[in-house]
């Protein structure tokens, strides 16, 4: 059923040379440590920023998330182990069962695409780690800036759907997912996720095999993965193979070790079946927002027009308002808003800035939630460094 | 050195053989020092080594201490205990903030 995929180029002798330091004895540049935007292009991949080579962890640069949906050759790569199967999308496979699914299933590609209704939706992907590279004090993680995140169309089917068919009896508690990649090392715990079963069933859940009108990249979790619109991407399992519905917590690593914050600290749906009082899993993405134009340090030219654009979004109440502040915070007005595509998208927006006075322009914005939530000043200080959603703020020059 | 160096051809040419191995990987290099061999051969099997110096800034050796200890308690690193020790004390020397 699977095919490994060749990826080697380096031939044995010169790679045990090289791990050990060998001929060269000296450091790359991707291994000092400072220069974190080394751009390297995956197989299927333009090039996007290296974090990490095994598991591949590859950030999307600030200028691929200019476009509304982020293009398939671009949107980021994140896992937590190292075996990554490529699948053959012909033979693959898809179990659903558990011990609170009476009538276990087993699914083609084909069963998915023709025998259950389709669905399109565009949501935001992003991991829960996206700016863990931007807390102060630093966070051991990968350290990602603002790429670790995408925006696209989700086409499949909706997962209630397809566990409606496995006759789910009334006990049932978590849906737990689990994909075919995997680690080297058996006593690796899997990565495998659960899911609430009201979440689960949610109508904008689903089980997707194509991303922007094409099937999933390999990276991104062909043939198939779950979407879940608003929560972070820990719970969108890439190549899924396996669905077990079940009346028990699930205790697996990937739950009970880790993705877990404070309990209470932070806004959002509560795990109350995973939950301690101590910590709980991370849910819902937090309103934040990400200008890309123009780019961090530029220079504005004097008495010509200039515009502040980017996106703004939280975990599924849309965007109600995005303001920004160009004194550092004390003056706040408010930006135009674009057309609003969808309450899991992410939502446009541009303000003009006044290039009239030579000088640094201290640039803050700070989106807002139809749920009532905004972009903190600071941030919430938490073990992983996750929901890093403090307003942003760019040192622009006008000369 | 022998024996970490051994035991690194038997892990690369597992990672080989398996195809798991990311062309560009290996232009990654620990600095040269005692206690570099031994922490690439324990790393490298589940994981490249950017890693390390990509934590490096913020970690110290209680950070080091803890990390290690998780790769081996929770994720199963085939480390032996007596040689935590100079792992510990390579990756604080070389790779802490």
């Amino acid at each position: 059923m699977l095919t490994r995929r060749r990826w080697i180029a380096a031939s044995t002798g010169s790679l045990l040379l090289s791990a050990l330091g060998g001929a060269r004895g000296e450091e790359s540049s991707a291994a000092d440590g400072t220069s974190d935007e080394v751009l390297i292009a995956l197989p299927g991949k333009k090039p996007l920023i290296k974090r990490t080579f095994r598991p591949p962890n590859f950030e999307t640069p600030l200028a691929d998330l200019r476009r509304t949906f982020t293009a398939n050759d671009a949107f980021f790569v994140r896992y937590h182990l190292a075996v990554i199967p490529e699948i053959d999308a012909r033979t693959w496979r898809l179990r659903v069962g558990g011990p609170s699914a009476a009538q276990p299933l087993e699914l083609s590609l084909a069963d998915l695409q023709h025998r259950f209704e389709r669905v399109t939706l565009p949501a935001i992907n992003q991991c829960s780690g996206n700016r863990r590279g931007l807390f102060v004090p630093r966070v051991p993680g990968v350290q990602w800036k603002n790429g670790a995140m995408g925006h696209a169309t989700w086409s499949g089917v909706r997962l209630r759907d397809v566990l409606r068919k496995c006759n789910l009896q009334p006990n049932a508690l978590e849906v737990v997912l689990d994909g075919a990649d995997g680690a080297l090392l058996p006593q690796t715990p899997d990565f495998q996720k659960s899911l609430p079963i009201d979440r689960a069933l949610d109508e904008n859940t689903l089980i997707a095999f194509e991303m922007n009108g094409r099937p999933l990249p390999h990276f991104n979790g062909a043939p198939a993965r779950l979407i879940v619109p608003g929560w972070t991407a820990t719970y969108w399992v890439k190549h899924l193979t396996d669905i077990r519905v079940q009346a028990q917590p699930f205790d697996g690593f990937w739950m009970k070790g880790a993705y877990r914050i404070p309990t209470g600290a932070f806004p959002g749906t509560r795990f109350t079946s995973q939950e301690t009082t101590e910590t709980t899993p991370i849910t819902e993405i937090l309103v934040n927002s990400l200008v890309t134009a123009p780019s961090p340090d530029a220079r504005l030219a004097h008495n010509r027009p200039a515009q502040l654009s980017g996106w703004a979004w939280d975990g599924g109440t849309g965007i109600s308002a995005v303001d920004v502040s160009v004194d550092g915070g004390l003056n706040w007005r408010a930006a135009a808003l674009d057309k609003d595509i969808g309450r899991f998208a992410w939502r446009g927006f541009r303000f003009p800035l006044d290039t009239s006075r030579p000088g640094p322009l201290a640039v803050a914005v700070r989106a807002t939630s139809r749920g009532g939530e905004q972009q903190p000043e600071k941030l919430t200080v938490n073990p992983a460094g996750y929901h890093n959603n403090k307003i942003l703020s760019l040192s622009l020059e006008v000369a | 050195m022998r024996r970490a160096a051994q035991r690194m051809a038997l892990s690369v040419c597992a990672l080989l053989a398996c195809g798991r191995v990311l062309a560009g990987e290996e232009s990654i290099h620990l600095i040269d020092a005692p206690g570099r061999d031994l922490t690439a051969t324990s790393c490298v099997t589940c994981h490249s080594l950017d890693y390390i110096p990509m934590n490096a800034p913020l970690m110290s050796r209680a950070s080091w201490e803890k990390t290690v200890h998780k790769m081996i308690d929770k994720f199963g690193a085939p480390i032996r205990p007596e040689d935590v020790d100079q792992i510990l004390a390579y990756l604080t020397a070389h790779y802490s903030g």
